[in-house]
């Protein structure tokens, strides 16, 4: 099994945190894994991309190869489409419908979700609504987590424990939140 | 033995402890600040090994020299352009007899992810003179860092370790072992190899130099040079360095049989088992990251008698980092298709100044206090206010290395253009401003600098910087600048009118002035009121 996801959003999305609780899942299910960041100049406000490879052999390249990741999951509207060409033929494409918008040429809103909703496997979630509701805004990236946790290799019991531990150190009304978020997203994309 | 889930940059630094590190130091610069990070909170938590941010990558090398004068293991860690500035100190540490274990961790950025250039770090060590280890994952990071302990002290010489982006970046499961024990303080035992008066200088370098076919014995018979032939198949050859054996495999099962194969993670490169691989076959493909090394000793001046394959003939590309699919190509398998929508193009995000940078406001006021002149030149530096140089600010012309800002603003004004400007960072004032600033001092130099105060190394993630805040000015002062024409002011837009008015009567003054910009970066602000 090879199970290769795109992570994508903006700097400050939170995307990086994503991938932490899917790999530490992955990991305590017994799967490999190689987690790619990008650290450094792009995390201001730019264009955020993590890999983020699970398998249950050893993984070689630390980079996912064009055409074979089964799930991109992106923060972000305009961002989940800028790395198609990853996507595999068979792969799903799970994104937040709420914008970014902080460059002066970001494109028309209903043409780009038009465009996800062309491709043969997509879901379009109102993170930001759906967070809101649970308590924070804040916490669009763990509703992004919910809405994909039906294609992950990983179950929900072991995603919502990492939830816990991630944010426990933030104390228990964030740790409520982030995981009343997660269910929120799991639900409107079941 | 346990697992531990660990960055590249990490690898290194957990590494680093086993062997016995008495102390580690650095300056930040993406793609190697996490390992200094790593070893500041686990001596946080710990109590030691000691680990240090310092003024520069030439004072962080100069303080692990010291630690391996006095019999101790030390680690310094640098951005590949940082060994630029450590150079002198790296060239001649190689010539002395290395006391206690010396490893110095360079991480390379192919593609420019963050730099400036694309430089190999490889090209150094083989100029050194010395041994450098290049790891594939994050398992040979940590392997490769306490072997290189050892190596140095059985050498006498620093050992380089080349990361590079996707492998400092990348997170995987490492199985570590037992830490071995710091070593006691030693002075060293001949006293002469430390002191490069010429007379030793010569002897120390000969006796280098004559080490070097031991250097290249041991990378030949070591683990971390593989060499396996295929018996059957002669048609073609690959070479590996580093974490190009990754795209390799990625792809090896389509290829459909194992070419033979020779992976270097070791150098000098094992020259004995380049030779084995290369009378084996008819066609070599030489994979590595950064500059085409190896490829080009392959190809040295006189043709070899096989077809070599890389960088130089095309098979890959010449710059830029590679990809699982740069490989497969040049393995000669088909490329693989994503999906895709006909007639779709998307406009780039660029980083930006986050909303109420300090620096935004100081651009401002730059900006208008310089209109209408005709030939003022703004030079800049590197950090968070190099985006000054995109618009919507369009602030600065120039971002050439660290501290340059200072030395090219004097240049361009004795050449001719007025009002010249320079634009710095704190971080990056006292990385290497303060001598550009001091020539500046003795000429009397027609400029103004402007010191962007935000209390941190902002760029690479908020490191403290080496002097606080208050201090710069006194600096500033000490260096002679007259105090009539060295001003504090806030980099807020509250102010901007006022600090339009003084820049301008600065700039119109034909001698020296510093303005000192202070407000806090907001993002370190933001930490600090999460953490108390
Ligand atoms: C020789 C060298 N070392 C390190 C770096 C990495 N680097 C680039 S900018 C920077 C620090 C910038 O800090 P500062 O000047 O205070 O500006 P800020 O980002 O806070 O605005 C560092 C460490 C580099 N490019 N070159
Ligand atoms: S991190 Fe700090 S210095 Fe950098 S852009 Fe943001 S506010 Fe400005």
């Amino acid at each position: 099994m090879k199970y290769d996801i795109i992570l994508a959003g903006v700097g400050g999305q939170g995307v990086l945190s994503v991938s932490a609780i899917i790999a530490s899942s992955a990991m305590k299910e017994g799967l490999y894994v190689k987690q790619s960041e990008v650290h450094g100049m792009s995390q201001r406000g730019g264009a955020v991309l993590a890999n983020l490879r699970l398998a249950d052999a050893p993984i070689a390249s630390d980079l996912i190869p064009l055409g074979s990741a089964a799930l991109i999951l992106s923060m972000e509207p305009l961002e989940s489409l800028r790395y198609l060409a990853y996507l595999s033929p068979e792969g799903a494409l799970v994104t937040s419908t709420n914008p970014v918008v902080n460059i002066p040429d970001y494109p028309d809103l209903e043409g780009l979700l038009g465009h996800v909703r062309t491709l043969p496997q997509s879901r379009l979630v109102d993170g930001e609504n759906l967070a809101r509701a649970a308590g924070s805004a804040r916490a669009t990236n763990m509703v992004m987590v919910g809405a994909a946790s039906h294609r992950l290799p990983v179950k929900v019991e072991t995603l919502e424990h990492y939830i816990q531990t991630t944010f426990a150190a933030k104390g228990e009304k964030v740790v409520e939140t982030n995981l009343r978020a997660f269910r929120a997203g799991r639900e409107a994309a079941a | 033995m346990t697992d531990m889930v660990l960055l590249g940059d990490e690898a290194v630094a957990v590494g680093a402890v086993h062997a016995g590190l008495t102390a580690a130091y650095a300056y930040p610069g993406t793609p190697s600040t996490e390992i200094l990070e790593y070893l500041v909170r686990y001596q946080k938590k710990h109590g030691g090994p000691h680990a240090a941010w310092c003024a520069n990558e030439k004072t962080a090398y100069e303080e692990a020299l010291g630690v391996s004068f006095a019999g101790r293991r030390a680690m310094t860690s640098m951005k590949h352009v940082g060994l630029n500035v450590a150079a002198d100190p790296f060239m001649n540490s190689a010539i002395v007899s290395i006391n206690g274990g010396l490893v110095v961790v360079v991480a390379d950025d192919p593609g420019m992810h963050s730099s400036q250039n694309e430089q190999d770090t490889r090209y150094y060590a083989d100029f050194a003179r010395i041994v450098c280890l290049e790891p594939a994952n994050q398992q040979e990071a940590y392997d490769m860092t306490r072997e290189a302990f050892d190596l140095s002290e059985r050498f006498k010489i620093p050992v380089l370790i080349r990361l590079v982006t996707r492998l400092a970046h990348s997170r995987a499961a490492v199985r570590v072992r037992d830490a071995r024990p710091q070593n006691p303080v030693r002075k060293p035992p001949v006293a002469s190899s430390w002191i490069l008066l010429p007379a030793n200088a010569r002897r120390q370098w000969h006796d280098l130099l004559g080490r070097q076919p031991q250097f290249v014995e041991w990378s030949e018979s070591g683990e971390f040079n593989r060499l396996r032939l295929n018996e059957e198949r002669r048609n073609l050859g690959v070479i590996t360095t580093g974490i190009a054996r990754n795209y390799y495999v990625e792809s090896l099962d389509e290829l459909g049989y194992q070419p033979s194969h020779l992976h270097i993670g070791a150098y000098p490169v094992p020259v004995e088992l380049v030779r084995r691989l290369l009378g084996h076959v008819s066609r070599v493909l030489v994979l590595e990251e950064g500059y085409p090394f190896v490829e080009r000793m392959l190809r040295g001046i006189v043709a070899p008698d096989i077809e070599v394959l890389g960088k130089e003939s095309g098979a890959v590309p010449p710059d830029g980092e590679l990809t699982p699919d740069i490989v497969r190509r040049a393995m000669g398998l088909r490329d693989r298709r994503g999906q895709e929508i006909p007639g779709l193009s998307l406009p780039n995000r660029p980083p930006q100044l986050c909303t109420g940078c300090p620096h935004a406001d100081s651009f401002d006021a730059v900006k208008q206090a310089i209109a209408g002149f005709e030939s003022a030149v703004v030079t800049s530096d590197i950090g968070c206010y190099t985006l000054g140089a995109l618009p919507p600010y369009s602030a600065v012309e120039s971002c050439v290395c660290m501290g340059a800002s200072v030395g090219m603003a004097k240049g361009a004004s004795e050449a001719g253009l007025k009002p010249a400007l320079a634009m710095i960072g704190d971080s990056t004032f006292l990385h290497s401003g303060v001598a550009p600033l001091m020539d500046a001092v003795a000429a009397n130099t027609d400029m103004t600098l402007l010191i962007l105060d935000n209390e941190t190394t902002a760029m690479t993630g908020g490191q403290p910087t080496i002097l606080p805040p208050s201090r710069i000015g006194k600096l500033v002062l000490g260096l002679g600048v007259d105090p009539a024409h060295c001003h504090v002011i806030t980099a807020h837009h509250r102010h901007t009118e006022g600090n339009r008015k003084l820049i301008r009567k600065e700039v119109e003054y034909p001698g020296l002035s510093v303005i000192i910009a202070v407000r806090e970066c907001v993002e370190t602000l933001k930490t600090k009121k999460k953490a108390s």
